[in-house]
């Protein structure tokens, strides 16, 4: 009979005690690898996340690690924006030389608990994850020209019940004085990407332009309340008459503007404000091809090719459009039955209403040289003015660790420990207290031939099955927690935990715990090897 | 197959003053051959026992048991030639009570640096007539039954020796014969040299050969 089931028979023996002390061991355990495991994984993929395509975030002055929590993981409240010609200076102008990529992206709003994202289609042509493109679950990306198409995650699709086809209106703030804006059209629901894209609800950012109060205010109209969240002002700024000759637009639409445009007239939120539940309804006078899509129309397109043509052209030749203008040559005339048109037609935000809360850029490769070595220029030429900063996303999620969360990290780590070292003497005491009942079996065990040794080993194995079987409970009970708690983190953070998730200082628990219990183990153990035999066999059993 | 030459052992009393328990000057018992030794309470026959079992040491003297002078080897020497050499049936049964019956007779098979055998485990308590109750526990064994258990596990590693100490003590009388006769019957067939400390006349009586402690313990007998 070996001297492991000789250790478990004892273990069995006293059932009860040996399940409380293996409970115990078993919460210490589960505690520690929910901390190893949670801190792992999330720094593991925070790290991962810091790097979705690009190097460098350009955005307001202000707080660093703000920006990156902003722009990379959706988290934090936004941060102060910066004008869209800065982000011109990157796709055309001075910085060009240091850029591979730049995308814009606008912030402010929030559907139910999700982000709403402005951003142009390239967030998915250009930019990857982990190396990997997205891809869509179902639908597809939105056009440059479907202001008001829209792409969501996973998490929110799951979560928030909408699909392609669906539309949801994005509002500003939260609670009661929260605004609602106009309605936007999912074109695409993407593919869990383990991301913080998963949580993000992205549109069109032409269409978010034309949202209520995310138009600037120009310099020569009176002030604008200041937006509760960002630099987002009364959308009124845009109905006046303004010459727009010099004006530089949207690269996605720069075929589309005219150099002496001039807007007639604007979105107008007032009237989209006040929505009614009419089927949408676009004009197209001439039937142009570039021509500002509602995305329903889209969206239905690809449901029902072929009939949606003689819808739009029905549409078309009955209803009179309230508002026409001239686009790029074009004149386009969009009637919706959507508040954000009620009946007239969207034209593009003039650049200088236009602003952007943070520039996605991922730098220029020069002779095949890694772009990260481009970074440290564009940062010095960005920092040294007052408009913008550059952040490094990595280095600041870097510093975030190594200041805050690996410390906390630490403590809890330390607190975890300690309910295991409690544990661990609570199977001392355990073992020693039965010791004096133990000492008479103890002395048979050697009046059959056991040495010393062999009573002190049978002891330790007891302390170590107790340890090691309630540490592996702990951490079968710990990933299952985590798997279980999975769905919700993945939803605060964007990022997924599986219950085989590991994380190699795990691999640190069974050493660590032999060790324990070898300590804990030795008092009692020492005690039967003292045993003196002669003396606990004359003791009445 | 057992000599005790001068042995003495003492005992140092909680007062600082020494107690002599044993001084034998010679004791024997041949190969095979099955004694009774009797004594009155305290006149250190478990003391002896101890003494031959190698469980304690004697201050002085040898103990040669199939030729080997134990008194002379270590803690762990002694430890092993008793797991090797030495069966033990105690008064109070001693089996362990979370293992079961067969369990029991393999722990006493598991310190002599041989695997445990389970099929001679079996085999000996079919001798034992416990066949039935393989895998019962001692608290489901009547006491009779319990005390055949100590003998099958007493006799597990083929001992050269068989000590007894008052094996049908605790064991109603009904029982006792069963007891002396298992015990005597399977030495003989094993060749084992048996040793029986008892109380009982009944018991000694069946012995050929019957010693008293006071006859050749000197400690006791100038006590």
């Amino acid at each position: 009979m070996s001297l492991w089931k000789i250790a478990w028979r004892s273990i069995q023996q006293r059932a009860l005690a040996s399940s409380l002390t293996g409970i115990s061991m078993a919460l210490g355990v589960m505690l520690v690898v929910a901390v190893l495991v949670i801190h792992g994984v999330v720094n593991q993929s925070f790290m991962n996340n810091s790097g979705l395509g690009y190097n460098v975030v350009v955005g307001a002055k202000g707080g660093r690690l703000d920006l990156v929590l902003n722009t990379v993981y959706y988290l934090s409240r936004p941060v102060e924006n910066i004008p869209y010609t800065y982000y011109q200076e990157f796709t055309e102008g001075r910085f060009k030389p240091y850029v591979d990529k730049a995308i814009p992206i606008c912030l402010g709003d929030m559907y139910q608990e999700f982000r709403v994202i402005g951003t142009t289609p390239d967030f998915f042509k250009q930019l990857d994850y982990g190396g990997k493109k997205y891809e869509f679950a179902a639908g597809r990306n939105f056009e440059p020209d479907e202001y008001y198409g829209a792409v969501i995650g996973a998490t929110v699709a799951r979560q928030a019940g909408l699909k392609v086809g669906d539309e949801f209106q994005p509002s500003h703030g939260a609670g009661p004085d929260a605004h609602q804006h106009d309605p936007f059209t999912i074109l695409g629901v993407l593919k869990p990407t383990g991301t913080p894209n998963d949580r993000g609800l992205f549109i069109n950012m032409e269409g978010f332009y034309l949202i209520p109060e995310h138009a600037k205010p120009l310099d020569d109209e009176p002030a604008a309340k200041p937006h509760s969240e960002g630099e987002h002002h009364d959308e009124h700024a845009h109905e006046e008459k303004h010459k727009h000759a010099e004006r530089k637009h949207d690269p996605a639409h720069a075929d589309e503007t005219t150099a002496d445009h001039e807007k007639d007239h604007a979105h107008e939120p007032a009237v989209a404000k006040t929505s009614d539940d009419s089927p949408p309804v676009d004009k197209h006078e001439d039937g142009d091809a570039d021509a500002h899509k509602h995305p329903a129309d889209s969206a239905a397109k690809d449901d029902h090719e072929g009939h949606e043509h003689a819808h739009d052209k029905e549409h078309a030749d009955d209803k009179a459009h309230d508002h026409e203008h001239s686009h790029a040559g074009h004149d386009h005339g969009h009637d919706h039955g959507h508040d954000h048109s009620h009946g007239h037609a969207h034209e593009p935000l003039p650049v200088e209403q236009r602003e952007v809360t943070a520039i996605l850029v991922l730098t220029a490769s020069v002779g095949g040289a890694p772009p990260e070595l481009m970074a440290p220029g564009l940062l010095k030429k960005v920092n040294k003015e007052n408009l913008a900063q550059a952040v490094l996303p990595i280095r600041e999620m870097s510093s975030l660790f190594t200041m805050f969360v690996d410390p906390m990290q630490l403590v809890l780590l330390g607190l975890t420990v300690l309910i295991v070292i409690v544990s661990g003497i609570g199977i001392l005491v355990s073992i020693y207290n039965s010791m004096s009942e133990r000492r008479h079996e103890i002395a048979v065990i050697r009046a059959l031939g056991a040495g010393r040794r062999t009573v002190m080993f049978i002891v330790l194995l007891e302390s170590i099955l107790l340890s090691l079987g309630g540490g592996l409970a702990g951490w079968l009970v710990g990933h299952g927690l985590i798997a279980a708690l999975s769905p919700w983190i993945a939803m605060q953070t964007g990022v997924s935990i599986g219950f085989m998730q590991f994380v190699g200082y795990e691999l640190v628990i069974i050493p660590g715990l032999i060790v324990l219990a070898s300590l804990v183990g030795y008092l009692p153990a020492m005690a039967a090897y003292r045993t003196d035999v002669a003396k606990a066999l004359s003791a009445t059993p | 197959m057992l000599l005790l030459k001068d042995v003495r052992k003492t005992y140092r009393e909680p007062d600082g003053s020494v107690l002599p328990i044993l001084d034998v000057r010679e004791y024997q018992v041949g190969t095979g051959e099955q004694a009774v030794l009797m004594g009155r309470s305290g006149s250190g026959k478990t003391t002896l026992l101890h003494v031959i079992a190698g469980i304690s040491k004697p201050d002085a003297g040898v103990v040669r048991i199939d030729g080997c002078d134990i008194a002379r080897l270590s803690e762990a020497g002694r430890d092993r030639f008793r797991a090797d050499k030495i069966g033990y049936v105690f008064q109070t049964f001693n089996l362990l009570p979370g293992f079961t019956a067969i369990e029991n007779v393999m722990l006493g098979m598991s310190f002599a640096g041989r695997s445990a055998d389970g099929q001679r485990a079996r085999k000996l308590l079919e001798r034992v007539g416990l066949g039935h109750r393989l895998n019962h526990r001692p608290p489901m064994l009547s006491v009779g039954e319990q005390q055949r258990v100590a003998v099958a596990r007493a006799l597990a590693n083929r001992p050269k020796l068989l000590l007894a100490d008052e094996p049908t003590a605790n064991v109603d009388a009904g029982h006792q014969q069963q007891i002396i006769d298992l015990l005597r019957s399977a030495c003989r067939e094993e060749n084992v040299t048996l040793l029986i400390v008892t109380h009982t006349p009944e018991v000694a009586e069946q012995f050929s050969r019957v010693d008293r402690l006071e006859d050749f313990n000197q400690a006791v007998a100038l006590a």
